[in-house]
């Protein structure tokens, strides 16, 4: 038996991110009596560590290593780089509300670290075990977070109904991977996909097995039927903690999904593109009905995400790569217009007093113009008015669904996004045209979210009136990783 | 480099509009007058670098985008420029009367009674002319429909704005009203010549428009079945309909008058100088398409002498200073129109350019003439201003000059070109066009002479001699002066190159068989040139008919005033006829307003409450609604419930997939 030393370097990024995830979380016990900003300074000099590291050696090659459950890829780099730049915004927006609730900071920055430790992991990850484990840490890490409140019923509630249906799901991903092993006999995915190919396996064990890793997927993405969580454990959890919920997790699981689906299994898209059919419709049904009955902004938002994750998987259905680039170009302006979206509960609430319900946003405008209108700008985006970048992601996919010839998928995404900007106008109606009971002039927590919020804000009318660069990067890192 | 510039000229007046309108109240007047005023003056001197580059040194026509929004199959969203003779000269032309009007504006709204003085409505002003020139000169410096078109209605929008600027005053929130739905009627038709566009082209860029224009000619359309139609005429007189509103002419011309509501500046601007030859511009521009139906140049040849015509005999008998103006312009767009039925496109663009300065400084004369009279336009408590006001005197009187085309002046050349070439055009219908277009040099002289006669020269007024009339300030005169001087000179250098057709060569394309300007210059110009053209004026009809026309002026209102009162008592029903603006106003407001009312009541009621509203709104919205607080209750909070529909959707899956 030899024993061949593995290429570090390629991992480089996740390895100096578990070390200095290592380090905040026993510095954090050493420093945190004396010196309360030190975990975060030192969480956020750790991401721009890891994102200088990744920029640094940016690859445009596909590199695997360590016996092929590793991959580098320019897709994985994006993705990897936004993952660090979302995460930089949504520790500046919890740094706040950390700081005024006086709860376990400290664990929130390290916990946060090490669910993007996941999250990397996930996404360079090329083999079953591989993407199994980068999905607990990141899962663990999160149940754990939403917890993090012990004396909130509501948060502890969450955080466990997260932890048995996630559980669940764990277990019907799991049994999907085995039943995948077992009939093709490989763990590497691009050896899955190589058998596959050769077409000598057993279809029923194959789909049976697609089945089981589809819900497992669908259920971490947060789309219908397999959604139910995602309100609750939204709304149960600290405003902080659902920023980083609803925003960077989606871009782990689109890697995810693209790894399993398009570069272990491209030979089942005939079994994967009915479920994720089934699984889209549903889910632009439920997020875009559902949200309307909401009251409440997190909810509503939680809901929208359902919808959005209906878009996402739109790209995945056009089967081509083509398609998959807009479904990234899509969970990428998700995850950036959900930081300004979550964000504003957070630059407006004050103290204990959460900033969440749509009627806590009634004439906004008379009380803080500028915000109002950063918060316009999310709602449109999210709604996809251009020249918002939300427009541009939502005609991307659909472009592509139609060019595939799902021309009647487009049109259920057309009618329910009709619906669904319904409630995202509300809100700007009721900033705009509604009385407020408390007509006192409203200010920002403090000037860092402010200025956080309004910086990505106007970034979504920018990158709207030049989109090319962005939908380019995204189509230029598919092509370069097939 | 160029590119650079061009960005500057567009850009600069509107990052001028942006800080007088977003910041008008921190920078106060002087603030906004010189900040607006700076950006507009960047432009002017390098239009005129521009204009040097591209008409005095021949420079190859520029056409480079500047930024594209996003492509989509095909239609391609961007901005871009096209520079060549035609949109050099417009350019100089707008950014020049824009700065004028600029200057004059601060004279002009210094005090205003409809409005304290606290209120940023001077700011606002400021704001608005010069996001009025930024808009003008996206459309005139546009390489594509679609910018074209976003010039079109921002031009609108600021005009909309500018008549309504007196938002207290009923007639002026009427009068924007009016402006705003007849230019809606134009723009209909103008979308639709531009989907037409689209639809057989493929492209909203005019140079691939124009590459592609042989291959669409003699394809037909068909509305009714068994009508065919040439698509090219189709498409040309579905563009000539939105330039028709937009130029005011026959039937759509009702709202030019009452845009006069509007501050004076705007008037001279807006509704004299630059927008309104946005439609005569765009037919220039589309040259290529024009040419190729005949039935197109015809129908526009015809409507431009009607309104020529038509619209001169209703200034006659009005007696606000602004609006014999203001029919004088309507008939000067009328001469321009027909120049391009003649497809003497170059003499149209001539008259463009030389009806901006008079018209532009006959409007500001009036204007000064207005604010010595304390806003007070009937010209019959007028009268005698001439030794209170001797540079507006001046200034009025070479203004009418150059208007009723008096040779040597600006619009002798640019009027008598037009003239000549509907006599030689062989288009169908031109010797028709040619007679009204020669009565209407007679009428033009006459209203204008009478104006001029009555304020200047007629016995002083009760008014007058109980106020204090006295010269307008310098800001006010400054602009008169400046516009006084193209007014006189400008046709003299121009009319040779363009009735050669060496002025537009490369932006105006003329067939052969239609290019009358160019026997024009064989037989009126090549021995005298300009100065042989004016002498020999004198001998011909048109200046003769202008001469009569100043002269009965004369008469009627200076020598013998008792004679219109009879002329009106002889015939009160040709009188009433005129005073009702043949009764277009009148017929709008019974078929369209009336009508539109009735049908607007009948679907309001019936098809909107009763069908749209409960039957599919309301039950729409009750039935999603329903869902959604049906599906809502799905959402239990249990555990066991959660996971029961996950295992649910399993087993649906399943079978789904294994079936």
């Amino acid at each position: 038996m030899n024993f061949v030393i593995p290429n570090f370097a390629p991992a480089i990024p996740e390895i100096a991110l578990l070390i200095l995830a290592s380090v905040v979380l026993i510095g954090d016990t050493i420093w945190s009596k004396r010196c309360q900003n030190a975990t975060y300074y030192a969480t956020q000099l750790s991401l721009i560590i890891v994102g200088w590291l990744i920029v640094d050696s940016f690859t445009v090659h596909q590199i695997v290593t360590f016996d092929g459950s590793f991959v580098r890829d320019t897709l994985s780099d994006v993705l990897k780089i936004f993952t660090v730049l979302i995460a930089l915004g949504i520790f500046l927006f919890a740094r706040t509300s950390m700081q005024e609730k006086k709860y376990g900071s400290g664990e929130f920055y390290v916990l946060g670290l090490f669910a993007i430790l996941g999250m990397f992991v996930m996404i360079s990850a090329y083999n079953l075990i591989t993407l199994y484990l980068g999905l607990e840490i990141m899962s663990l890490s999160l149940y754990a977070i939403i917890a993090l409140h012990r004396n909130s019923g509501v948060a502890v509630e969450a955080a466990s109904k997260y932890f048995v249906l996630g559980a669940l799901a764990t277990g019907m991903l799991l049994y999907g991977f085995s039943m995948i092993y077992g009939a093709t006999g490989e763990i590497n995915f691009d050896k899955i996909a190589a058998v596959i190919a050769t077409g000598q396996v057993d279809h029923t064990v194959l789909a049976f097995g697609v089945v089981f890793v589809v819900i497992g997927l669908i259920f971490k993405m947060g789309g219908a039927p397999f959604h139910m969580w995602v309100p609750d454990v939204y709304h149960g959890a600290p405003t902080a903690v659902t920023l980083f919920l609803g925003t960077i997790p989606k871009i782990a699981a689109f890697a995810m999904v693209y790894r399993l689906m398009v570069e272990a299994m491209p030979g089942l898209l005939k079994d994967w593109q009915q479920l994720l059919i089934i699984v889209t419709v549903l889910s632009l049904i439920v997020g875009s009905i559902v949200a309307i009955a909401q009251d409440n902004l997190k909810r509503m938002l939680a809901y929208s995400g359902i919808g959005h994750v209906g878009f996402i998987l739109l790209g995945f259905i056009a089967g081509t790569f083509d398609g998959f680039a807009s479904a990234m170009y899509y969970v990428l302006v998700y995850a950036i217009t959900g930081l300004v979206g979550f964000g504003m509960m957070i630059v407006l609430g004050k103290g204990r007093q959460e900033f969440d319900r749509i009627d806590d946003f009634k004439g906004l405008n008379a009380r803080n113009p500028w915000l109002a209108l950063m918060m316009l700008f999310a709602m449109f985006s999210m709604a996809g008015v251009p020249p918002f970048i939300g427009f541009f992601a939502k005609l991307m996919v659909i472009e592509e669904v139609v060019k595939a010839g799902f021309v009647w998928l487009a049109v259920v995404a057309v009618i329910t996004a009709v619906i669904s900007a319904f409630y995202y106008l509300r809100v700007v109606k009721v900033m705009y045209f509604d009385v407020p009971e408390d007509t006192t002039p409203i200010k920002a927590v403090n000037r860092t979210t402010q200025w956080t919020a309004s910086f990505v804000a106007i970034a979504l009318l920018v990158f709207g009136l030049i989109p090319s660069g962005f939908i380019n990067l995204c189509y230029n890192a598919v092509a370069l990783t097939h | 480099m160029l590119h650079t510039i061009l960005t500057v000229i567009l850009v600069s007046p509107l990052i001028g509009s942006m800080i007088a309108g977003l910041f008008g109240r921190q920078i106060g007047r002087k603030g906004a007058h010189t900040v607006t005023i700076l950006g507009v003056f960047i432009s002017t001197v390098l239009a005129a670098y521009v204009f040097k580059l591209f008409v005095l040194d021949g420079h190859a026509p520029y056409n480079a985008s500047l930024y594209t929004w996003f492509q989509a199959e095909g239609i391609k969203f961007e901005l871009g420029y096209m520079i060549d003779s035609l949109s050099a000269t417009m350019m100089l032309v707008v950014t020049f009367v824009s700065l004028m009007v600029h200057i004059y504006t601060i004279g002009y709204m210094d005090h205003d009674e409809d409005y304290d003085h606290d209120n940023p409505y001077y700011q606002r002003f400021f704001s608005y002319i010069s996001l009025f020139t930024f808009s003008m000169l996206s459309l005139v410096m546009a390489n594509n429909f679609l910018q074209l078109f976003f010039g079109w209605e921002a031009v609108g929008l600021v005009s909309y704005l500018l008549i309504g600027f007196y938002m207290k005053r009923e007639s002026a929130i009427q009068a924007n009203l009016k402006a705003f739905l007849v230019n809606r009627v134009g723009d209909f038709g103008f979308i639709l010549g531009i989907a037409m566009v689209f639809m057989y082209f493929g492209t909203m860029d005019y140079q691939e428009f124009f590459a592609g224009l042989n291959a669409q000619v003699g394809k037909t359309i068909s509305f009714i079945p068994g009508v065919e139609w040439s698509v090219i005429t189709v498409m040309v007189l579905l563009l000539f309909v939105g330039a028709m509103g937009k130029s005011a002419q026959i039937p759509l011309h009702v709202w030019l008058p009452e845009s006069m509501e509007g501050p004076t500046p705007i008037s001279a601007l807006i509704h004299a100088a630059t927008m309104v030859t946005a439609g005569i511009f765009m037919v220039a521009r589309l040259s290529p398409a024009y040419e190729l139906s005949e039935v197109a140049l015809s129908f526009i040849l015809i409507i431009g002498a009607l309104t020529a015509f038509f619209m001169g005999l209703l200034g006659i008998i009005q007696n606000d200073i602004k609006r014999v103006v203001a029919y004088s312009t309507l008939s000067q767009l009328g001469y321009m129109t027909a120049a391009l039925g003649a497809s003497a496109y170059a003499a149209g663009m001539f008259h463009v350019l030389t009806h901006a300065f008079f018209k532009a400084l006959l409007f500001l004369a009036a204007g000064s003439v207005i604010v010595a009279m304390h806003h007070n336009q009937d010209i019959r408590k007028m009268g005698g201003l001439k030794k209170y006001m001797p540079i507006t005197y001046w200034a009025l009187l070479i203004g009418s000059l150059a208007l009723i085309g008096f040779p040597g002046f600006a619009g002798f050349y640019s009027k008598d070109s037009i003239l000549l070439a509907v006599h030689e055009a062989d288009v169908w219908g031109s010797g028709f066009a040619y007679i009204l277009l020669l009565a209407g040099v007679f009428i033009t002289a006459f209203y204008s002479f009478r104006m001029f006669f009555i304020v200047f020269h007629g016995e002083e007024s009760e008014y007058v001699k109980n106020h204090h009339i006295k010269e307008s300030p310098w800001v006010i005169t400054f602009p008169l002066i400046m516009l006084s001087i193209p007014a006189v000179v400008i046709g003299i250098p121009l009319v040779g190159p363009i009735l050669s057709g060496s002025y537009f060569a490369d932006a105006i394309t003329v067939f052969e068989q239609h290019n009358v300007l160019h026997e024009i210059y064989m037989h009126h110009f090549v021995e005298g040139g300009a100065l042989g053209m004016a002498l020999h004026g004198f001998m011909s009809l048109p200046v003769m008919l202008a001469l009569s026309g100043v002269f009965i002026a004369w008469y009627f209102y200076i020598k013998n005033p008792a004679i219109p009162e009879k002329i009106k008592n002889a015939c009160p029903r040709g009188y009433k006829v005129l005073e009702a603006g043949y009764g277009f106003d009148k017929f709008n407001e019974i078929v369209f307003v009336k009508g539109a009312l009735k049908l607007g009541n009948f679907f309001w009621q019936k098809i909107d409450v009763k069908l749209i509203d409960t039957g599919l709104v309301t039950n729409t919205f009750m039935s999603v609604y329903n869902a959604a607080r049906a599906m809502r209750t799905m959402q239990t909070g249990y555990i066991y419930h959660y996971a029961f529909v996950m295992i649910f959707g399993l087993l649906g899956m399943l079978i789904w997939v294994l079936w």
